[in-house]
């Protein structure tokens, strides 16, 4: 992973019950690093929709497996620039994912299910999956923009 | 903590709904609006999302099965009072069109 300065690191049990925890503590974070209100509530929706698919899919509904999360201020090249970011990494060691079946629903249709993935694809300007040591390593990229910025101007 | 009640009036029921839509909730939250739907047919179903605060891709699954049940059973489900939190969320599932959507109650309750 990269050598960001950490900002803060979550040890968390793969209960359901503890998704409101993060989130609250996350939307503060992104708020204290500048991050626009809608981008807060972005980078807020990418990583809990994170743990939700490790709770249901890679833990299987089990409520006390590990879960580790960090934040990471990192600056990333972009147009040949360097520009700050959050990143996130996210570890599990629940059996392997396959971001493929996680999102293998189109979106026209009317029917349930299938857009966790595609909430945090749109969400982040990075999402990454790999396998490492029997755990399952998830990294999503947030650009940090200003309020015009991510508007479009 | 989410929190749901009931509302009647003559054939309208509007569920009122707050706090969070997530992964440890939804389950009462789907419960709730099939209920309506499904066991007590009711033939308009307002739910009241003004004070939902959160909603994610479980929830979302969720209103889609109640639309679902609703257009099955020829009755109406109406959404009313979302946040920008909730709208986003709706609006990035590229769902949002199929919803019948109200800004307030009372546009929602207008027949």
């Amino acid at each position: 992973m990269s050598q960001g300065s950490l900002l803060l690191k979550m040890e968390l049990r793969s209960n359901p019950e503890t998704l409101c925890v993060v989130r609250d503590a996350l939307g503060k974070l992104a708020e204290t690093l500048g991050f626009p209100e809608t981008e807060c509530r972005a980078v807020v929706l990418a990583v809990d929709e994170a743990l939700t698919n490790i709770i249901r899919h890679a833990y299987q509904g089990q409520t006390e497996r590990p879960i580790e999360a960090s934040f990471r201020r990192i600056q990333v090249a972009r147009d040949g620039l360097s520009k700050p970011a959050l990143e996130i990494v996210l570890e599990d060691r629940g059996i392997r994912v396959n971001a493929q079946k996680l999102c293998g629903r189109p979106l026209e249709e009317i029917r349930s299910g299938g857009l966790g993935l595609h909430f945090m694809r749109e969400s982040m300007d990075a999402v990454e999956f790999r396998r490492r040591w029997g755990r399952n390593q998830l990294r999503m990229v947030k650009l940090l923009r200003t309020a015009d910025q991510a508007k479009g101007y | 903590m989410l929190q749901i009640s009931a509302r009647h009036l003559d054939k309208t029921t509007i569920l009122d709904v707050s706090g969070d839509i997530d992964l440890a909730s939804t389950p009462e939250f789907r419960k709730a609006a099939l209920r309506e739907l499904r066991e007590l047919r009711t033939p308009r179903v307002l739910l009241n999302l003004t004070a939902v605060r959160y909603i994610d891709s479980s929830g979302v699954a969720s209103l889609v099965e109640a639309l679902k049940a609703s257009r099955d059973l020829g009755s109406r489900l109406i959404l009313f009072g979302l946040s920008s939190a909730v709208r986003e969320v709706l609006q990035l599932s590229k769902l949002v069109r199929v919803f019948e959507i109200r800004d307030t109650e009372e546009q929602a309750v207008a027949p």
